[in-house]
């Protein structure tokens, strides 16, 4: 269908089990303007260098703080923005290159559902629309009737009355829109799902109604999902994988089992000792981390996470560690595992 | 003028005779006019707080968790709003105070430290202005005794360099910075009462953490009684001494924290307890665990609620649940929970 070049690394996992998407060394920098002639001055380096693949039907979950380029990964891969490095393969064929003409029946099988349910939907259409739009544009229903009966299955789906197609988003509360806006990611049939911090935004009660809604939804209809998020505990019950990211990079990816039972990567076990337990009695050491998340204009030299890691020694601020296995399915980027250093006990769970 | 109100304030605080709680509300109710209707935010809510010690407020968006607080200050513009009921504080009804007598009272005996550090923080004025605007105010301190104590307070607060920051302005500052000079502002004039209004929620969860810490550290230090407003029950249970859950404008529950979290008696707070997703359920149980949900959605407060507030949703409702509004009642002793059903611990004599 394509020409262009499929000049693919071949993953070595081989055809046998193919990622349904696969990022390779990922980057994308932002341009800094300023001065008579906006010339470039500099750059925000966004995303650096980030590589990680979803199978079919699972979820990887992208965690991190503010600014560590998490939502700019989501968004290079949809091609919301243009990365300005690195390889996003959907299904084994190479999407970060292709004209927009070509992208655009691709861009049905990847959707998105974004963090504010208020700003993301148009005030201006009933649901009907807004739910039709995607149907019709790629050309899915025969007439006005089965645009219909879709848009009412879709309903169905998100466990809304039929009769919310007649109403605007404004007659809905916050769980509800959302509800309307994962209908909408599945409208033109969609494999992939990024969730670009798709519950952050709800109250607790409602949370958890949509988490467990997405859960249901995958194990339906086999739905990989990106759910991009900063609460780690939310990702914890929804996740398969998670990938934590800091500053542009990924520094620890895991099976989740792995990941919040032994944290490797200093940072990972600082995130998780810094989640408030909702347990008054839950006696853990808490790793306080002194200070704020570096500039990504002008990221530290060598590791990244060195300016505030508790172990940090020589070789982190000259040397960046690459990110590779520890374990099974485990990749951590740290000096630490080399030098064989004692690490510190990990975060003591509640009793 | 002003100072006599502040003399008159401090001889209350040291009066010896005042002996109850720091703060007592009784029966607050903040009702807005609208053009469709009364919105009852608070409807008949009583709580207190004694000196040093950590209150929470808890429930989610909508349940007047904010307006409460923000009507003990008095921060509620009237009208549309109407403020009912009694708040005293040091045994002084907050409502019968005039405006000027009020402004004594806030940013000096009562302070708040707000969610949102960029929108409280005024951005054409340097930190250090800002901190020392309270010291001028309400101890007649001038320029440079202000300043010298806003350095102080950037200290207090752990901001380093503290000398150079205290002429930055907020644009130059991280959230976490800037949260960390609200809480020096409102630290400033030692207050018995610091009203703290989701003041992570902004915050990243290593940021958050920092500044809970920060917070810990200065109550210990300056014996400051908190009033924490948040909907975060992690953040909750690590705070809290004592706990408030309200609901649509109604307080459902009170108890001390490890009472709350260990035997909740409200189906309320016990759905919400169970909707919290908690780190470490994947060691608990493999593959993916689901998380309970409260069906349905909280009622209009447009509209008078008759019976309990929570009927719609309780999966333990009855006919007397949709007739009856349930009163506050003790379930156990400093247990109390407003329920029909909530069991009730034999008191033993």
């Amino acid at each position: 269908m394509s020409t262009a070049p499929m000049q693919t690394q071949a993953p070595p996992s081989g055809a046998a089990r193919r990622p349904l998407l696969e990022v390779n060394d990922l980057k994308k920098h932002f341009p800094i303007r300023s001065g008579f002639l906006s010339g470039v001055t500099g750059y925000v380096y966004a995303v650096d260098g980030v590589s990680f693949s979803i199978d079919k039907g699972e979820t990887l979950s992208l965690v991190g703080e503010s600014g560590c380029g998490k939502s700019t990964v989501g968004r290079t891969v949809l091609r919301l923005i243009e990365p300005t490095s690195g390889q996003v393969l959907l299904d084994g064929k190479r999407i970060d290159d292709l004209p927009a003409s070509e992208l655009r029946p691709l861009r049905r099988r990847m959707q998105v559902v974004f963090q504010d349910p208020f700003s993301s939907l148009n005030p201006r259409l009933k649901v009907k629309d807004i739910l039709a739009e995607p149907i019709t544009n790629f050309g899915l229903a025969s007439s006005a009737r089965d645009v219909e009966e879709r848009v009412a299955e879709l309903l169905d789906k998100v466990r809304l009355p039929r009769d919310a197609m007649k109403r605007f988003p404004h007659e809905f509360s916050g769980g509800q829109r959302q509800r309307i806006g994962i209908a909408r990611a599945l409208a033109p049939g969609a494999d992939l799902i990024i969730c670009d911090e798709a519950v952050s935004a709800l109250d607790v009660s409602v949370k958890a109604q949509i988490v467990n809604l997405l859960s249901d939804l995958q194990d339906e209809l086999g739905l990989s999902l990106l759910f991009i998020s900063h609460d780690l505990a939310i990702v914890e019950h929804i996740t398969h994988r998670v990938a934590v990211m800091y500053l542009g990079k990924i520094v620890e990816v895991a099976e989740k089992s792995a990941l919040f039972a032994a944290p490797k990567h200093p940072y990972t076990e600082a995130l998780l000792s810094a989640v408030p337990l909702p347990d008054p009695t839950a006696k853990r050491d808490r790793i306080i981390l002194t200070g704020d998340v570096p500039s990504p204009i002008k990221p530290p030299p060598g590791c990244r996470f060195h300016t505030r890691c508790p172990h940090a020694f020589d070789r982190c601020r000259q040397e960046e560690p690459a990110l590779k296995a520890i374990g099974p399915g485990h990749l951590s980027a740290c000096h630490l595992h080399d030098a064989g250093v004692m690490r510190p006990t990990p975060v003591t769970q509640a009793a | 003028m002003t100072e006599t109100v502040l003399n008159k304030t401090q001889t209350a605080a040291s009066k010896a005779g005042h002996t109850g709680p720091l703060l007592q509300v009784e029966d607050l109710r903040t009702h807005f006019r609208t053009i469709d209707g009364t919105v009852r935010a608070v409807d008949g809510v009583s709580f207190h707080i004694a000196g040093g010690e950590t209150l929470a407020v808890v429930g989610e968006s909508g349940c007047g968790k904010s307006v409460t607080s923000m009507s003990i200050l008095r921060l509620i513009q009237e009208p549309p709003g109407k403020i009912t009921g009694r708040i005293l504080f040091q045994g002084t009804n907050l409502l019968d105070l005039s405006e000027k007598e009020m402004r004594a009272i806030r940013g000096n005996a009562i302070s708040m430290i707000f969610q949102e550090p960029m929108t409280s923080l005024n951005p054409v004025l340097t930190v250090g202005r800002q901190i020392g605007e309270t010291l001028r105010l309400h101890q007649g301190m001038d320029e440079k005794q202000a300043e010298a104590r806003a350095v102080e307070m950037l200290d207090l607060v752990h901001i380093p360099e503290a000398k150079r920051r205290v002429r930055e302005y907020p644009h130059q500052l991280s959230g976490g910075m800037r949260q960390r000079v609200m809480i020096a502002m409102a630290l400033a004039c030692n207050p018995q009462l610091l009203i703290a209004d989701e003041p992570t929620t902004a915050l990243d969860v290593t940021i958050q953490a920092q500044i809970l810490d920060l917070m810990r550290e200065l109550k210990s230090r300056l014996g400051s009684a908190i009033l924490l407003v948040t909907h975060d029950l992690g953040v909750v249970a690590e705070m809290a001494e004592r706990i408030v859950v309200m609901y649509a404008g109604r307080k459902v529950e009170e108890a001390t924290a490890r009472d709350l979290f260990a035997r909740p008696r409200h189906p309320y707070t016990q759905g919400l307890l169970g909707a919290v997703p908690r780190l470490g359920s994947s060691l608990e149980a493999k593959g993916r665990s689901r998380l309970s949900e409260i069906p349905g959605i909280v009622p209009n407060l447009k509209k008078p609620i008759i019976g309990c507030a929570f009927a719609g949703r309780c999966p333990a409702v009855t006919d007397i649940c949709r007739s009856v509004a349930p009163a506050v009642e003790t379930k156990a002793p400093g247990h109390f929970a407003a329920c029909h059903h909530a069991p009730r611990e034999a008191v033993a004599a």
